[in-house]
C-alpha cells in the first residue's frame, strides 16, 4: 500500500494545498487518538497525509461501515489506507444498537492494543462546516480503556468547501489542518464533562 | 517557434543574475553586522525575499527557454494558484461549487490555451463576454437565490483579475510588432522586470526613508516617499531598458511610468481585498513573499493596460503582417 497509499495522499493533499500546523504538539511515534471535525470525505485522507510518513505506517482511519464498503472505496479505505470500518448506530431496537457498538468498540481498542493510532470523526458524521456537532460517546469510551493514549484534536478547515456533501467534483482550496495539543483528562470525568472539553479544544483551533 | 536569444537578452539576462548576486551578498553582510532583534527579523525577511526571487526568476527563465508554450503554461498555472488564493480567502457557498469548478478547470485553462492557438479575438473576450454571462446562468441553475449578485460578482472578479489580467503578461508573446517580429519575448521581460523592480524599489525606499504613510487604513507599510522613490527609480529602469523594446527613451519612460502607477495601484487594491477578510498575506506559497496573489497582484493591473497602449500605438491598423 505504501506508494500508493502516500500517491493518493500527495494527490489529496496538492489539491486541497493543505498547510498543516502543529500547535502545541508534536509529530512523535507515540500512539495516539486524532479526532477531527467531519465535513468531507477528504477528511481522513488529507489529515492522514498531513502526517509524517513514519506515523502514516501506524495511523489508522476509522470510517463507517455503511459508506465504505463495497467496491471501490472499500479497495481505497481498507486497501490503501488500512481503514479500520465500523457500522454507526445501526437500526433495530436498543439492545441490537448496543451490541454493534461494543462491536465497534473492541474493533478499535484491538487496535490500540496492536499498538496503531487511530484517525476518529467523534461527530459521527458530515457537517455543514460551519458548528461542531456533538461528540459521540465513543471516544470517552475509548479513553476509559486506554487512559494512557494520547487524545489529539484535529481541525480540519475548508475541506467542506474542496468536497461538500453531494458533489463529486473538487474545487482546490487551500485547507488548513491544525494539530492541537493532547487533551489533559482530569481522574474524576465524567462522560459528559470528558466529551465536552474534547469538544471544547477542537473548537478552539478553529480560529487558532 | 522559440524565441531568438539575442544580444541584448545575454546583457539582460546577466544583469538579472549579477543583480541578485549583488542582493545576496549584501543580504549575507547584512546578516553578519545587525545584531538588534527587530533588525535580524527584518534582514531574515529580506534574505528569505531573495532567496525566493533566485527560485522565482529560476523558473521564469526556464518558461522562456521552452518558448511560448512555457510562459503560456507558466501563467496559466500562476492564474490557477492565484484564483485559488482569491476563492479561500472569500466567502463562498455550496452552491457555488460547480461553477467555481468551471471557472478552475475550465475557463482557466481555455483563457490560456486560446492564447497558444494566437487566437487575439477570442482570448480578448472569451472572459469578460462568455464567462460573464456563463457564471450567472450556472448559479441561477444551483437554484439558491441568497446574495446572488453578491456570489456572481465575486466569481467575475476572481476570474478577471486572476486569470484574464494575468493572461495579458503573456499575451505580449503574440503581439506580432512590425519590425520587432520573434522579439517580443524581451516586451514580456521588460514588463515583469519594470514591475518586479518597482515593488523592490519601493520596498527598499521605503525601508531607508518611508515616513509619511500613503493609506493607513489599507496598507500601513506602503510610504509616500516608497512609493514616489520607487516609481521613480523603476521608470528610470525602464527607460534605461528601451534598447530592449520597440519604444524610444522617451516613449519607454511613459509606458514605465503607467506600469509601475498602475502595479501600485494594483497592490493597494488587493491590500483593501485582504485587509476587509482580516489577512496580511493571500498565502504561505513564496518565502518572505507571501502567496502567488502578493506577488502578481501589480501584475494583474498593468498588463493589460500595458498590452492594449502597445497595441493601439505600435501595430498599424487595418494591414496584417
Amino acid at each position: 500500500m505504501s506508494w500508493l497509499g502516500n500517491a493518493v495522499a500527495a494527490g489529496a493533499r496538492g489539491l486541497a494545498g493543505a498547510t498543516v500546523r502543529w500547535l502545541d504538539c508534536r509529530p512523535e511515534t507515540r500512539q495516539r487518538v486524532y479526532f477531527a471535525n467531519h465535513t468531507s470525505h477528504l477528511d481522513f485522507v488529507v489529515l492522514w497525509s498531513a502526517l509524517p510518513r513514519a506515523l502514516r505506517a501506524q495511523t489508522r482511519p476509522v470510517a463507517a461501515n455503511d459508506y465504505w464498503h463495497s467496491g471501490l472505496r472499500r479497495r481505497l479505505a481498507v486497501g490503501v489506507f488500512h481503514a479500520i470500518l465500523v457500522d454507526r448506530s445501526a437500526s433495530g431496537d436498543r439492545e441490537t444498537q448496543l451490541q454493534s457498538a461494543r462491536r465497534s468498540l473492541d474493533l478499535l481498542v484491538d487496535a490500540l492494543e496492536r499498538k496503531e493510532s487511530l484517525i476518529i470523526f467523534p461527530e459521527g458524521t458530515r457537517g455543514r462546516g460551519e458548528e461542531i456537532a456533538p461528540f459521540k460517546s465513543g471516544l470517552y469510551y475509548l479513553w476509559l480503556k486506554r487512559p494512557d493514549v494520547q487524545f489529539v484534536p484535529v481541525y480540519l478547515a475548508n475541506l467542506n468547501r474542496v468536497l461538500p456533501k453531494g458533489e463529486v467534483l473538487p474545487v482546490p482550496f487551500i485547507s488548513r489542518v491544525a494539530f492541537g495539543p493532547p487533551l489533559q483528562p482530569g481522574d474524576n470525568e465524567t462522560k459528559e464533562s470528558f466529551l465536552r472539553e474534547a469538544r471544547n479544544a477542537l473548537c478552539a483551533l478553529q480560529h487558532a | 517557434m522559440r524565441f531568438a536569444v539575442d544580444r541584448p537578452m545575454l546583457w539582460l539576462v546577466e544583469g538579472v543574475v549579477g543583480g541578485l548576486i549583488a542582493a545576496s551578498l549584501v543580504g549575507f553582510f547584512l546578516s553578519l553586522r545587525v545584531k538588534s532583534d527587530s533588525g535580524k527579523a527584518t534582514i531574515q525577511n529580506l534574505n528569505a525575499r531573495i532567496r525566493a526571487w533566485w527560485i522565482m526568476i529560476g523558473v521564469f527563465s526556464i518558461a522562456m527557454l521552452v518558448g511560448p508554450v512555457g510562459s503560456l503554461a507558466l501563467f496559466g498555472f500562476i492564474s490557477f494558484l492565484a484564483l485559488r488564493e482569491y476563492v479561500s480567502l472569500i466567502p463562498t457557498v455550496p452552491a457555488d461549487h460547480r461553477t467555481l469548478f468551471w471557472s478552475f478547470f475550465v475557463f482557466t485553462p481555455l483563457q490560456y490555451w486560446i492564447l497558444a492557438m494566437h487566437w487575439y479575438g477570442v482570448a480578448s473576450i472569451m472572459i469578460p463576454v462568455y464567462a460573464f454571462l456563463f457564471v450567472p446562468v450556472r448559479l441561477v441553475l444551483s437554484g439558491e437565490t441568497a446574495g446572488f449578485l453578491d456570489r456572481a460578482a465575486r466569481i467575475h472578479w476572481g476570474l478577471m483579475v486572476c486569470v484574464y489580467c494575468i493572461s495579458y503578461a503573456p499575451a505580449l508573446l503574440i503581439l506580432e510588432i512590425p519590425g520587432y517580429r520573434q522579439q517580443s519575448a524581451k516586451l514580456l521581460l521588460f514588463l515583469v522586470i519594470v514591475v518586479q523592480f518597482s515593488d523592490v524599489f519601493q520596498y527598499i525606499w521605503g525601508k531607508l526613508l518611508g515616513k509619511r504613510r500613503i493609506a493607513p487604513l489599507i496598507s500601513p507599510n506602503k510610504t509616500w516617499e516608497g512609493f514616489l522613490g520607487g516609481v521613480a527609480s523603476a521608470s528610470l529602469l525602464g527607460m534605461g531598458l528601451w534598447w530592449m523594446t520597440p519604444f524610444s527613451p522617451l516613449q519607454a519612460l511613459g509606458m514605465s511610468l503607467v506600469i509601475t502607477l498602475l502595479g501600485f495601484a494594483g497592490g493597494l487594491i488587493m491590500s483593501a481585498i485582504k485587509r476587509d477578510r482580516g489577512v496580511k498575506d493571500f498565502g504561505s506559497i513564496i518565502e518572505g513573499h507571501g502567496g502567488i496573489l502578493d506577488r502578481v497582484d501589480s501584475i494583474c493591473f498593468s498588463a493589460p493596460v500595458f498590452f492594449h497602449l502597445t497595441r493601439f500605438f505600435y501595430i498599424t491598423h487595418g494591414k496584417t503582417t
